[in-house]
């Protein structure tokens, strides 16, 4: 027998012990015992559950597929599976058998009675409970491993289901808001309960994503390959029509999705405007800014103290009326490239980790500034700025002399959640809650869209780009490194003036400790997820990493916790971000003759031809 | 008195306690290809990069035509006629080809970034033809189809051709090449070289180089000169330099030098 077909026991041990420091580490830190409050799927499984059951099951089904693809006995690799389900079980199980004896709590405050009946599955004696725990876990990495085996076309559709059934079920207590509007109560009662899937809806879903997407795997090649086979214009067409869906879709979106959810989409929006902004300075021109915060500050204060209605505002301060929320955008705007100006000059000289510590100073600079007696008598110190007003349009009912049906206008579409919204929106323009504010959000990150690409494909953003890949070769084809450096630092501080001036409008009153560090590192992991200097990529990363935290509110605690384990998890298996940034084909777009060389063959060195040929 | 695009005079570079570069005097003549060659730290590099604005010299003074270059940044020099290459290749990696060819026209370019956001009719008719150019460019050079390529995906030889794309894209009057040939197949360099010779018969592009493939030198060059500790040690035509004893002995250590002496 060769070595390598042995059946290797401390391989499966390894990984098993590596599976198991994640319902060790969680149940310690009070993962477990947070997230088992929250059901998944109805007197079926809690999230708690999954973290203990989730890592054996992976586990067991990477030793497994490892195992095969070394070409070892499958059988081999099935009990290999099992051992390292079992295995990691073990640190969890120590660590019942350690608090049975000496109470770990003095030092882990979380490692209560309540999480000891989580891990004991609710048993009363310990060694049946952990017997339990030991087999469940075993059984998750034989299951692993039995996946595994599954052949590919009908395992991907497996996992896909599994996920969109644990993210539905997460997202149930959302999905009711949604529903609520367009189907009855007791019908709703059959799919959600309380905040989780009951497990009829659960089932439906699962077989029904799996079917889709099984029926998609076989049958999507010949669906594309008849869509490409169609003729240009039918094309433009068809891409005209989803376009035009799409938009509407996003137009009636806060009314589909109900207040919270709004809220949610608005933050999400903040973020996406900042996060493209940012961008142009981390993601293009390679400068790492960590502190992104001061441009939000300064553009929700520039805000503040412009349009508040208290004290504080200008407007008290001159005896004038305060200027209103659509002068401020541009001004906060401008402020905002200015400090970003202001604040590259010190910095110019700074490469990397030297740029990035000092920016990170400026983020706390100015919460200090903020906090500071010294500003106090301008901008309210710790008690911030009060009576924000929301952003509001000409009432178009008065215009039009409507003010008296008006209100009978809004009667017909009363009934009707979402007509009745916009109407009354359009009627007299007052943003005055989420869902009316959302399109203001959903303006400015448009627009900020429509600059970010422009730049992006210009003379400015390739400047930036050379600078990022190679300073001194960027310097060497004529780039003016010093003032490419900063205006990539005003340019992408305006976006972050505008999100600040927006918010501040939004939430109507703004303190120092809104603009803490931790807005700096969610607008910069959002870009390293979505995929750095891709623009869909930070759309995606501000929906994964603002969007799902403000959903699953059991996250928020942990949040950092997650955020860190998510890069990590990222740099490793998808370093290029979720939605990397595609490459923009210029030679092939006019040069149509020449079909595009073959990957394949680009590999092998290809012989050299003679440069007289080349000619022009 | 011949018409130098390019005069060094008494220049120093100094690292410390080392001196890299040591009151060189040099002369370019306009519409010629020299080589500066020299063993491994000799200081040619370092010309090149006090040259180029990458080190400020510390005494001397160069001239670039009627231009002094002292106190001048890269992109200014850049920007006056001159390109250069990397000895280590150095290119915008995550950067598509036909792109670095359009970084390459920089010093040409005069749209701005309110331009690109407006999308003003200047800024348009700008971008087009400096895609227009950087396709011809890219046929030049001979990587016509391989444009819409990362730049770090494409093989060795290309990449130094693809430099040698963007150093021309700014339209110089003078092009430094550092060690061009570095890496390549007798068949690749003898295809460079002739590039480089038609560089200048066909652009009128001035060439300096340093190389230390010695056909390539003797092949192409009209003047050589040699660096030793950062001095000139000799200069004159391919066959003076190669028979030049002192330069025998900087390259192969006296013993060497006398033997060849003897041989001769």
């Amino acid at each position: 027998m060769s070595a390598t077909k042995r059946f290797d026991l401390r391989y499966f041990i390894r990984a098993g012990l590596l599976a198991g420091i994640v319902p060790l580490y969680t149940s310690v830190i009070g993962m477990v015992e947070v997230f088992n409050k929250r059901e998944v799927v109805k007197g079926m499984l809690t999230l708690g559950e999954m973290l203990v059951i989730f890592p054996s099951l992976v586990v067991g089904y990477l030793v497994a597929l490892k195992w095969r693809r070394e070409g070892k006995n499958p059988f081999l690799a099935l009990v290999g599976a099992l051992i390292a389900g079992f295995v990691a079980s073990l640190p969890t199980v120590l660590l019942i058998l350690v608090n049975d004896r000496i109470p770990l709590r003095d030092m882990f405050v979380n490692v209560n009675p309540a999480l000891m009946e989580i891990l004991l599955v609710g048993q009363e004696q310990m060694a049946q409970g952990a017997f339990i725990l030991m087999s469940v876990l075993a059984v998750s990495g034989l299951l692993g491993a039995v996946v595994s085996f599954i052949p590919y076309r009908f395992r991907r559709p497996l996992v896909i289901a599994l996920v969109v059934v644990i993210l539905s079920g997460l997202l149930s207590e959302f999905i009711k808001q949604v529903l609520q509007q367009f189907i009855e109560r007791g019908a709703l009662k059959q799919i959600v309960q309380g905040k989780s899937l009951t497990t009829k809806a659960a089932a439906a879903i699962f077989v029904v994503t799996y079917l889709t997407t099984l029926f998609w795997d076989v049958k999507g090649q010949a669906i594309r390959t008849r869509y490409n086979a169609m003729p240009a214009s039918r094309k433009k067409q068809a891409g005209r029509l989803w376009k035009t869906m799409f938009g509407i879709f996003l137009l009636i979106l806060p009314w589909v999705l109900g207040p919270y959810l709004s809220e949610v989409i608005d933050n999400v929006g903040l973020y996406i405007i900042m996060g493209l902004g940012l961008n142009i300075a981390v993601g293009w021109a390679g400068l790492l800014d960590l502190g992104y915060v001061t441009n939000f500050a300064v553009g929700a204060y520039i805000a503040g103290v412009l349009t508040s209605t208290g004290p504080l505002g200008l407007g008290a301060r001159l005896g004038t009326d305060p200027l209103g929320f659509w002068i401020i955008i541009p001004i906060s705007i401008l402020a905002a490239m200015f400090t970003g100006f202001v604040l590259a000059l010190p910095v110019l000289r700074m490469r990397g980790d030297y740029l990035a510590i000092a920016t990170l100073g400026f983020g706390e600079i100015i919460r200090l500034l903020a906090l500071s007696d010294w500003l106090k008598p301008y901008i309210g110190g710790a008690q911030g700025i009060l009576f924000i007003p929301k952003p509001e349009l000409p009432a178009l009912a008065e215009i039009l002399n409507l003010a008296d049906r008006a209100p009978a206008l809004i009667e017909i579409a009363k009934g009707d959640s979402l007509l009745a919204g916009l109407m009354n929106l359009i009627l007299y323009g007052q943003f005055s809650g989420p869902q009316e504010l959302y399109y203001i959000i959903f303006v400015g990150a448009l627009f900020v869209l429509f600059v970010a690409t422009r730049l992006n494909n210009s003379r400015t953003g390739r400047q930036w780009m050379a600078m990022r890949e190679d300073e001194d070769a960027a310097s060497s084809v004529g780039i003016n490194t010093t003032t490419a450096k900063v205006l990539a630092f005003t340019v992408s501080a305006a976006s972050g003036g505008m999100a600040g001036a927006i918010f501040a409008s939004k939430v109507g009153t703004i303190f120092p400790n809104s603009f803490n560090l931790l807005v700096s590192i969610n607008v910069l992991s959002l870009i390293i997820i979505g995929g750095m200097g891709s623009i869909p990529g930070i759309v995606v990363g501000s929906l994964a990493l603002i969007g799902l935290p403000e959903l699953l509110r059991e996250f928020a605690e942990f949040r950092l916790l997650l955020y860190g384990a998510l890069l990590v998890v990222m740099m490793l298996v998808r370093p290029e971000g979720l939605w990397p940034s595609p490459v923009i084909r210029r030679e092939m777009a006019a040069d149509e003759e020449e079909p595009p060389p073959d990957m394949g063959e680009m590999q092998t060195s290809q012989p050299m031809r003679p440069l007289s040929e080349a000619s022009d | 008195m011949t018409d130098n695009i390019l005069v060094a005079e008494k220049v120093v570079k100094r690292f410390g306690g080392l001196v890299a570069v040591d009151h060189l005097d040099y002369e370019l003549p306009r519409g010629s290809i020299c080589s500066i060659i020299g063993p491994n730290g000799a200081g040619k590099t370092t010309f090149f990069n006090c040259l180029t604005g990458f080190y400020s010299i510390d005494e001397g003074h160069v001239h670039f035509e009627n231009y002094s270059l002292e106190g001048l940044e890269p992109f200014q020099v850049t920007r006056l006629g001159i390109a250069r290459t990397f000895q280590n290749i150095r290119l915008f990696s995550n950067m598509t080809a036909i792109e670095n060819i359009m970084v390459g026209q920089e010093p040409h370019l005069h749209s701005n970034w309110i331009g690109a956001i407006v999308g003003s009719p200047g800024t348009r008719h700008e971008e087009k033809l400096v895609e227009e150019e950087a396709r011809r460019l890219l046929r030049f050079v001979g990587l016509r189809g391989k444009g819409d390529m990362l730049a770090k995906n494409l093989p060795y030889g290309d990449q130094r051709r693809l430099e040698i794309a963007r150093a021309l894209a700014s339209k110089p009057k003078l092009l430094l090449l550092d060690e061009p040939t570095a890496g390549m197949n007798p068949a690749e360099t003898l295809q460079t070289t002739n590039f480089i010779r038609r560089l200048r018969d066909e652009l009128g592009i001035t060439i300096l180089l340093i190389e230390h493939d010695m056909k390539v030198v003797m092949g192409i060059s009209e003047k050589v000169t040699v660096l030793d500790y950062g001095k000139k040690l000799a200069e004159g035509t391919p066959e003076e330099i190669q028979n030049d004893p002192r330069v025998i002995e900087a390259y192969l250590g006296r013993g060497a030098a006398q033997l060849m002496a003897e041989a001769a």
